[in-house]
């Protein structure tokens, strides 16, 4: 079976989430072309999907590119599946991720399936299991088309490394003016910082921190492990912290293997966004806060007293 | 400016989710249904666009009668008539094969839609609706502004925001910040009554999945609690317990 992963990068390297998009290609057995958009990423660093089963990389080498340019990416990622007569395309859930994946399952007629959690089953057609209600049930779906689209989401595959290297292709694509009917002016990013939805560890704050001045507390924490920092949707509503930050039913879906809630009550529709985390630890002054429901571990009190000592007892605990 | 705004019927964002019929179909028993949270964005954002610029807006739906109710209240936010396709929504491939045919004769200066729905949380009829109608499609969109014939978005990435022109027509999936939810008032009620609601069958059979199952996740265990003078025993617990830090 001829696989093909989309990868994407950021500040010049593949995105984690891209990798684990290779690994799971690699763990459906098969032979997995990978392709990689923009002159932003060097070939050494394509190179390197080789260890994580890849064995050949096409790098459309575009300056175009470097933005996620909807259209283009969906005609470029068409035109690859069939060149590489690819029955399946495997790619990361993200803000680029689906709407391109969307787009090109019309235009090669392949089944498309998002959120998808686990490897297809292939014993009796070609099943996956996806997450549906955000993340408070799971489907069980069968792809009927012969080609095949899988949007993963983050943990979906165990990353493992092969030890290989790939072969890293330039590949080019004729594009139209329509591929470019969408114009990007320009864009805001964050850099350095730990993405959220790629994050190993979250640190969220609510509305029980009071006021945006009081963040100092959360990045303390958010740095001493590594974190990415979030926060419920009144917070970001509020503007006490950027819009992206927003966690929940409505916000970012956050897969860590640690989320720490701090003065977070847990509403149901917070609770949506974190319940693929592995470990959860709610930090809340109301004992019947009902975050304390879905928490693996709870401490009781005040946050202003217990963050400060937190970060304390990890920087001593190191 | 002609607007048309996809709306989706969904369970309620508190509704406890099950399932009956050997757990192929979603148990509806005691479940309040609502305009998904992302549709109610587009929507309200249609409705300023409107203020605005004047024009008219049309909602869409993919469903069965039962999602009436829904559509009404739409009607009663500010929508000027509405559009039923008469059919289950099986999958994002086949709403969009509904909504791109009964767009495409529809002179549709603005498509909107929810950045996803809150029940198959897809996000991929936008996209599938911009490529059969050859048009742009933008998702997730966080702000629209529309000036002549050219749109001004921003869209959200990971991490930040992108900026975005486009010349009209065009599909965008929004979110929020993009307007605040609206909610009707008497006299939009009473109006959304009498506004009408067409009801069209379906066209094609096109879909691409079929559903085989729906599963629960597992029960979550007793949470540990930990005294809030003693937060070195967390520490010790995500080490040596969790394994997480
Ligand atoms: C359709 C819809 C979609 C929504 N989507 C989202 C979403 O995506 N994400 C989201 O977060 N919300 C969402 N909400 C809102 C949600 O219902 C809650 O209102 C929100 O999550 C509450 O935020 P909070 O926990 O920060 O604030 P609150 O509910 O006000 O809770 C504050 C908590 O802080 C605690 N506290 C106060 N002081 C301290 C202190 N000194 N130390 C420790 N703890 C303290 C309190 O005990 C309380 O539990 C949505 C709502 C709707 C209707
Ligand atoms: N049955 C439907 N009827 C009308 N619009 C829909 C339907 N399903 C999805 N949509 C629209 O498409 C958006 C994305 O849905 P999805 O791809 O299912 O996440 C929704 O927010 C709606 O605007």
């Amino acid at each position: 079976m001829s696989i093909l992963v989309f990868v994407e990068s950021a500040e010049g390297q593949v995105k984690k989430t891209s990798i684990e998009a290779v690994a799971y290609a690699a763990a459906m057995g098969g032979d997995v072309t990978a392709i990689a958009l923009g002159n932003n990423i060097d070939s050494s660093e394509l190179e390197k999907l080789g260890n994580y089963g890849a064995s050949k990389v096409l790098h459309v080498d575009d300056e175009r590119l470097n933005q996620g340019v909807i259209q283009a990416y969906s005609s470029i990622l068409a035109k690859a599946m069939e060149d590489a007569n690819a029955e399946v395309l495997v790619l990361a859930n993200s803000s680029l991720g689906n709407p391109v994946s969307a787009r090109v399952s019309v235009k090669v007629g392949a089944s498309l399936v998002s959120n998808v959690t686990d490897l297809p089953d292939t014993s009796a057609g070609f099943k996956v299991k996806r997450s549906i209600y955000t993340g408070k049930a799971f489907a069980n779906v069968e792809l009927s088309k012969d080609k095949k689209i899988l949007a993963i989401k983050k943990n979906a595959a165990e990353i493992k490394e092969t030890g290989g290297t790939a072969t890293v292709e330039k590949y080019s694509v004729d594009l139209s003016d329509s591929d470019f009917g969408a114009k990007i002016t320009n864009t805001d990013k964050a850099t350095g910082e730990v993405l959220l939805p790629e994050a190993e560890i979250v640190v969220s704050g609510g509305r029980g921190l009071k006021g945006p001045e009081n963040w100092g507390m959360i990045e303390d924490l958010a740095k001493e492990l590594g974190a990415a920092t979030g926060c419920s949707k009144p917070v970001s509503d509020m503007d006490w912290r950027p819009h992206h930050e927003h966690v929940g039913q409505t916000g970012v879906k956050v897969s860590p293997q640690l989320y720490i809630a701090v003065g977070i009550s847990g509403a149901i529709q917070h609770l949506a966004g974190v319940n693929s985390s592995k470990y959860i630890v709610v930090i809340n002054k109301d004992p019947e806060a009902p975050f304390f429901k879905a928490a693996d571990y709870g401490i009781v009190g005040d946050a202003f007293e217990i963050v400060p000592k937190l970060t304390e007892a990890l920087r001593a605990a190191k | 400016m002609k607007i048309l705004v996809c709306i989706t019927h969904v369970p309620d964002t508190t509704s406890r989710i099950a399932f009956t019929d050997g757990d192929t179909k979603f148990d509806t028993n005691g479940v309040q249904f609502i305009i998904g949270p992302y549709d109610d964005y587009a929507l309200a954002r249609a409705v300023e666009l409107k203020e605005q610029l004047g024009g008219s807006i049309t909602v869409l739906n993919v469903g069965g009668a039962e999602t009436e109710p829904t559509i009404r209240k739409a009607l009663a936010i500010g929508a000027d008539d509405a559009i039923r396709v008469n059919a289950e929504p099986k999958d994002s491939f086949f709403v969009a094969e509904q909504i791109a045919n009964a767009a495409k004769d529809g002179g549709y200066d603005l498509i909107l839609m929810g950045r996803e729905s809150i029940d198959f949380n897809g996000g991929m009829v936008h996209g599938m609706v911009g490529e059969l109608l050859g048009l742009p499609s933008i998702s997730p969109v966080m702000t629209l502004d529309i000036d002549g014939d050219t749109a001004k978005m921003t869209r959200e990435i990971e991490g930040g925001k992108e900026y975005l022109e486009v010349k009209l027509p065009f599909v965008a999936g929004c979110q929020e910040p993009i307007a605040e939810w609206k909610i009707p008032n008497m006299r939009g009620i009473m109006s959304a009554r009498t506004k009408p609601l067409n009801v069209v069958e379906p066209a094609g059979n096109g879909e691409h999945t079929k559903l085989e199952k729906y599963e629960l996740p597992p029960a979550k265990g007793d949470v540990k609690m930990i005294d809030a003078d003693n937060v070195g025993e967390l520490v010790s617990l995500l080490k040596n317990e969790a394994k997480v830090i």
